[in-house]
C-alpha cells in the first residue's frame, strides 16, 4: 500500500447503481478492518447524467480524497472518457469490452468542454474507448478488459433470470472485479453484499453469484498476477461506525432530544429529515431512581417530522413546536435559509430556542445544488434585519456533526435563541469509518424552565409570570404553551416584560440590552474546546493553517504528510463562528505566519478574523468550483507557500 | 374556581379605531371561550400582522402574535407538539389570503384540529387602506388612487378547495351569532374556518355597516344544511356541494351567513400521526422527557446504530 492508501473510483450514469456499488465496495473494505473515506459527486438530475464516487482507504484513518485513482471501476463509456487520465502510475482501469467501439459522439451527456478536451488530445473528432485505453496505457495505466455480458450470461443460465433484468448488476461486476484484482477475500465481499441489501435473500444471492462469476472470470484471465496490490484483512479490536454526515446529524438530533423536525425538500439537506422520519418511533431508557435501574421502553418516544409547504412554514412551524415545549429543528440549504430569514429574526426577538441545520451548497441563487461550498458563513452570521444574538456552530467532520447537533439544542434552550448548525454538502454525503459515539459523555441542558409549582408560588406571592422579565443575566425563565396557572404573550413587535407591544424608548433599550447580554454570557460560558480545535499548538511552527468546517479532514491529512517531511504545522479549526472566539484566535495568530483555507471565493473566515482581530493572513487558499479540496491539490498549494513561491491568493481548481 | 367572562380579558389598552368591526369579533371570541369553559392556560391564540393580529394581546390566554401571513404554520407546530391545546388562529384578509395564502391553502390539506378566524374588511387597514385580496374588482374604496384592478378571492370556496372541513361565515356586528359560529368551529374536529365580514369604518367606505345590514341573512333560516359524512351518497354530495357553491357565490342584494359546509369524512392530522406513532397522544413531542435526572439523554439508539457498526 502506498503512503496515500488506495484510491478507487467508480462511475456511471446517474440512477444505475453508483452509490449502491460504492456502498458494497467500501462496506467490504471496512469489514476487512480498513479505514475508509467515500465522496460522492453527482449532477442535479434523476437519471442519465454522469455520477461518480471516490473511495480512499488505508490501515490508518483517512479524512480526505485525492483526485487520482489506483483503480478506476467503470461500467459505461462516459466514465472512461472523463476519468481515464486520473490514474496514478501502475493503476488499473476496469472496463466492459462491450464499450470499446463507443465514440465520444455516442455519449450525449459528455459536455462540450470535456469532449473538446479529448478531441484536442487526439487532434481528432472521432475518439473511441479503445483509443482512450491505448492513451492510458502510454501513461503506465494498466487495462483490465472484461466481457460483462459473458458474466451475466452465465448468471442467467444458472438462475433462469432474464439477461435484460441482470444488466442492472453491471455495477456489482465492476466492484467485484476491482476487489478480485486486489486479491480481496470473496467471502468478505459476499458479507458486504448481504449487509448492503439488508439480507433480502433473492437479491443477495443473485448479487453474490455475480460476484463469484466475476472473480472466476478475473482469475481465468490471469489478472490476479497483473496487479501488484493485495488487500488482506486486518485485525480490528473494536467496531467502528461507517456513516455519513446526514445520518450523524440525524442521530445527534435523536439523542439530543429533538422531537419535532420540519423540512421542505431541498438538496442536500433532505436525506436527514427522511432518515428521521424513517426512525420516528423511538425507544427510551427509563431510569428508576429507587432501584437505580434502567429499562428500555420500546416505542415510548417519537419524533414528529413534518414536510411543510415551504421553508417559511418550516421554520415557523418549528418555532410553534418549540413554544409548546418540544426541542424543535429544521434542516435546509442556502435557498431555503434565504426564505427562513424572517422566522430567524422572530426567534431572536422572542427568544425562542430553535436549531437550523444549514447544509451549504454552491450558490448564489440555485447555484450548484449537488455540489459543495462554504459560501454561507457571512450570510448566516448576518441574516435578518435588526440585531439579535444567535449562535453559529460549524462542524468539521462526521463525529463533530453528531456531537454538535446535540450541543445546538443545549445552546438554543440555555440561551433562548436561534442556533445555526453550519455544515455542507461535502460533509452530508461523505462516508467515513469513525469511532463509535460516546453517548455516555453527552449531557442535556434545557436551561431555566418554570413548572406549574414555580408558577403557583409566583401566584401565591401575588406576582404574574412575565415571559421577558428583566434580571441580571438577560435569560428569563421559560414556560410552555399550555402550562397551567399562567399565560404569556409574545410578539414580533418590541415588547414589555409581559410580551405586549411597546414603543417606549426606555423599555426598548432595556429589552435590546437584555437580549444582547445573552450572547456575552454564552461567550463566557461555552468552554474553549467547543469553540475551537487547536491541533499541534506551537510557538515556532513553520506555518499556522486556519480553517473551518469540512476542510478539517484534508488539512489533517496534509499535516500528516508535511510533518513526515519535517515541517511543523499548526492548525486552528474554528468551530464557534458566533459568538466568535476573538481573544483566543488573536492570541494564537498574533505574530505568526498563517494562512486561511476555505471552500469559497472570498475567504469569508479570513474576513471575519480581520474584522474581529485586525489580523490578516499571509496567504489565502480558496476553492469555489463546487468540489471539495483534495489532498493532492492542497499539498501542492501549501508546499509552494512554505517554499515562499506562492502569491497571496491561491485558487484550487481540481475535480471532475 | 368558576371562570368569569372577565377572566378572558387583559388590561392592555385596545387601540383599534372607534367603530371597528374588530371589537365585535374580540367579544365573540371571549364569549365563546367563556361559554365553552376553556381554561385560558390551555388556549393558544395565534395571529399574523395587521389590525386583526393585535387580538391575542386583548385576550387572557396564551397569545402568539407572529409574522405577516405566518400564523398558521406557527399554530400547526404548537398543536402538533401538544395536541391537548385549543388553538385559535386569527388571520386578516391580506394577511391570510395575500402574503399567507400558501399557508392557508396547505393547512387545508392537513386538517389539523384548529379554528381559523378570518377578519375580512377588504382593505389593509394598518398601512392606510390598500386593496386586499378580498376586495371586489373595480371597487374604489376611499384611499385607493384608482379602482381595484384585481378580482377577489372567495374565502369560502378557497377553503373548500383546500380541504377545510368546517366552513362558516359570520358578521362582526352580530356578536351572538358570531359567538355561536366560533363555538361550533372550536367544537369541530379538524380545520375550521370562520370567515368574518367586517366593515373598516376608516378605509372601506363601500362595504359599510349600512351596506351590509339590509343584505345579510342566515342560511339556516332557509333550511340550508350541508353536512358530508361517509354515508353521503355521490348524488347527495353533488347536490349539496352545488348548492354550497351557489350560496358561497351569492354576493349582491343578499349575502348569506352561517355554516356553509361540514365534512366529517376526514381524520385529523393528529389522528394520522397517531396511526403511525401509537404513543403520540400519550406522549406528544412537547411532553416527552428527553433526559434522566442527571441530564443524561434517554433516547436509546443502540438498535439503530447496529446498521452502522462494522
Amino acid at each position: 500500500m502506498n503512503n496515500r492508501g488506495i484510491s478507487w473510483l467508480i462511475g456511471g450514469a446517474q440512477g444505475t447503481g453508483i452509490e449502491r456499488g460504492a456502498s458494497i465496495f467500501f462496506t467490504a473494505i471496512a469489514m476487512a478492518g480498513y479505514y475508509v473515506f467515500g465522496k460522492r459527486e453527482y449532477h442535479s438530475n434523476i437519471m442519465g447524467e454522469h455520477s461518480y464516487y471516490y473511495v480512499r482507504f488505508d490501515s490508518k484513518p483517512v479524512y480526505s480524497h485525492i483526485e487520482k485513482y489506483n483503480i478506476l471501476a467503470s461500467y459505461d463509456a462516459e466514465t472512461i472518457f472523463r476519468h481515464s487520465l486520473e490514474g496514478l502510475p501502475g493503476s488499473a482501469i476496469i472496463y466492459d469490452t462491450g464499450y470499446l467501439n463507443v465514440k465520444t459522439k455516442d455519449v450525449p451527456t459528455l459536455d462540450k468542454r470535456v469532449r473538446e478536451d479529448i478531441h484536442g488530445r487526439f487532434n481528432n473528432n472521432f475518439v473511441s474507448i479503445s483509443d482512450i485505453i491505448e492513451e492510458a496505457k502510454s501513461y503506465g495505466i494498466k487495462s483490465f478488459p472484461i466481457n460483462y455480458k459473458e458474466i451475466l450470461n452465465k448468471v442467467a443460465l444458472k438462475t433462469g433470470e432474464k439477461l435484460s433484468e441482470l444488466t442492472r448488476m453491471n455495477n456489482v461486476i465492476a466492484v467485484s472485479a476491482s476487489l478480485a484484482i486486489l486479491k480481496f477475500d470473496l467471502a468478505i465481499l459476499k458479507k458486504a453484499i448481504d449487509r448492503v441489501f439488508k439480507g433480502r435473500k433473492v437479491v443477495v444471492e443473485l448479487n453474490s453469484l455475480v460476484a463469484e462469476e466475476t472473480y472466476e472470470m478475473v482469475n481465468s484471465l490471469g489478472y490476479i498476477n497483473e496487479f501488484n496490490i493485495k488487500i488482506s484483512p486486518i485485525e480490528n479490536k473494536s467496531k467502528r461506525l461507517l456513516i455519513n454526515g446526514n445520518q450523524a446529524i440525524a442521530l445527534g438530533k435523536l439523542v439530543g432530544g429533538c422531537r419535532f423536525q420540519t423540512y421542505y425538500p431541498i438538496t442536500p439537506a433532505t436525506d436527514e429529515s427522511a432518515y428521521l422520519e424513517e426512525h420516528e418511533i423511538l425507544d427510551v431508557e427509563n431510569y428508576d431512581p429507587v432501584k437505580s435501574e434502567r429499562e428500555i421502553l420500546k416505542g415510548a418516544g417519537s419524533i414528529v417530522v413534518v414536510e411543510t409547504e415551504d421553508e417559511i412554514a418550516a421554520i415557523t412551524m418549528a418555532l410553534g413546536a418549540s413554544l409548546a415545549g418540544a426541542r424543535a429543528s429544521t434542516s435546509t440549504s442556502g435557498p431555503g435559509f434565504s426564505l427562513m430569514v424572517e422566522g430567524l429574526g422572530f426567534a431572536g426577538m422572542n427568544e425562542i430556542p430553535v436549531v437550523i441545520t444549514h447544509y451549504q451548497r454552491g450558490g448564489p441563487s440555485t447555484g450548484m445544488p449537488t455540489r459543495t461550498e462554504q459560501g454561507d458563513l457571512r450570510f448566516v452570521l448576518h441574516a435578518s434585519h435588526g440585531e439579535f444574538p444567535r449562535i453559529v456552530i460549524a462542524s468539521g467532520d462526521i463525529s463533530e456533526c453528531f456531537y454538535d447537533a446535540i450541543r445546538c439544542f443545549n445552546y438554543a434552550e440555555k440561551y433562548q435563541l436561534p442556533v445555526i448548525h453550519l455544515v455542507d454538502r461535502f460533509l452530508a454525503h461523505s462516508v467515513e469509518t469513525i469511532e463509535p459515539f460516546d453517548i455516555k459523555s453527552v449531557r442535556i441542558d434545557r436551561g431555566i424552565i418554570f413548572d406549574e409549582n414555580d408558577l403557583k408560588k409566583l401566584k401565591e406571592g401575588g406576582e404574574k409570570y412575565k415571559r421577558f422579565i428583566f434580571n441580571s443575566t438577560g435569560i428569563s425563565p421559560r414556560i410552555f404553551l399550555g402550562t397551567k396557572n399562567a399565560v404569556f404573550w409574545i410578539t414580533g413587535d418590541e415588547h414589555d416584560e409581559l410580551g405586549h407591544i411597546t414603543e417606549d424608548p426606555v423599555i426598548r433599550d432595556k429589552m435590546m440590552e437584555k437580549r444582547m447580554k445573552k450572547i456575552e454570557i454564552a461567550e463566557r460560558e461555552i468552554p474553549l474546546e467547543e469553540k475551537v480545535n487547536h491541533f499541534f499548538p506551537s510557538y515556532n511552527s513553520d506555518l499556522t493553517i486556519v480553517s473551518w468546517g469540512s476542510t478539517k479532514g484534508v488539512i489533517l491529512d496534509l499535516i500528516d504528510e508535511l510533518s513526515k517531511e519535517g515541517y511543523k504545522i499548526e492548525f486552528l479549526q474554528i468551530r464557534l463562528m458566533s459568538p466568535f472566539p476573538s481573544n483566543y484566535v488573536e492570541k494564537v495568530l498574533f505574530n505568526k505566519k498563517w494562512i486561511c483555507v476555505e471552500n469559497n471565493y472570498s475567504g469569508q473566515l479570513a474576513g471575519l478574523i480581520r474584522e474581529k482581530t485586525g489580523l490578516k493572513p499571509n496567504n489565502l487558499i480558496v476553492k469555489y468550483n463546487g468540489r471539495p479540496i483534495s489532498l493532492d491539490e492542497i499539498y501542492i498549494a501549501v508546499k509552494s507557500i512554505l517554499e515562499g513561491k506562492s502569491s497571496y491568493k491561491v485558487v484550487l481548481r481540481g475535480g471532475a | 374556581m368558576e371562570l368569569k367572562l372577565t377572566d378572558y380579558r387583559t388590561e392592555v389598552h385596545v387601540n383599534w379605531c372607534p367603530g371597528c368591526g374588530d371589537y365585535g369579533i374580540l367579544s365573540s371570541i371571549q364569549q365563546a371561550l367563556f361559554e365553552l369553559k376553556l381554561d385560558p392556560s390551555n388556549v393558544a391564540i395565534f395571529s399574523g400582522i395587521g389590525c386583526s393580529a393585535k387580538t391575542p394581546h386583548y385576550i387572557n390566554a396564551y397569545g402568539v402574535h407572529t409574522l405577516h401571513g405566518r400564523a398558521l404554520p406557527y399554530a400547526i407546530g404548537a398543536k402538533l407538539a401538544n395536541p391537548e391545546l385549543t388553538v385559535l388562529v386569527i388571520l386578516g384578509d391580506g394577511d391570510g389570503l395575500g402574503i399567507g395564502a400558501g399557508h392557508f391553502v396547505n393547512a387545508g390539506r392537513r386538517n389539523v384540529d384548529l379554528t381559523v378566524i378570518l377578519y375580512d374588511n377588504g382593505v389593509y387597514g394598518l398601512t392606510k387602506g390598500q386593496a386586499s385580496p378580498t376586495l371586489k374588482l373595480g371597487l374604489k374604496t376611499k384611499s385607493l388612487p384608482k379602482p381595484n384592478i384585481n378580482q377577489a378571492i372567495n374565502p369560502i370556496l378557497l377553503a373548500f378547495a383546500s380541504g377545510y372541513t368546517f366552513i362558516a361565515r359570520g358578521y362582526a356586528y352580530d356578536v351572538p351569532y358570531l359567538k355561536y359560529l366560533i363555538k361550533e368551529a372550536i367544537n369541530h374536529k379538524g380545520s375550521a374556518l370562520v370567515h368574518v365580514l367586517q366593515p373598516c369604518p376608516v378605509y372601506n367606505d363601500i362595504n359599510t355597516k349600512e351596506w351590509y345590514t339590509p343584505r345579510l341573512y342566515k342560511l339556516e333560516q332557509e333550511g340550508y344544511e350541508c353536512i358530508i359524512t361517509n354515508e353521503t351518497t355521490e348524488e347527495e354530495y353533488l347536490r349539496k356541494i352545488s348548492l354550497m357553491i351557489q350560496k358561497a357565490n351569492e354576493w349582491g342584494n343578499r349575502i348569506p351567513l352561517g355554516i356553509f359546509y361540514r365534512d366529517l369524512r376526514y381524520t385529523t392530522y393528529e389522528e394520522r400521526i397517531e396511526a403511525r406513532i401509537p404513543s403520540y397522544r400519550l406522549n406528544p413531542p412537547a411532553k416527552q422527557k428527553i433526559s434522566d435526572p442527571f441530564g443524561k439523554p434517554i433516547t436509546y439508539i443502540d438498535k439503530i446504530l447496529e446498521e452502522f457498526l462494522i
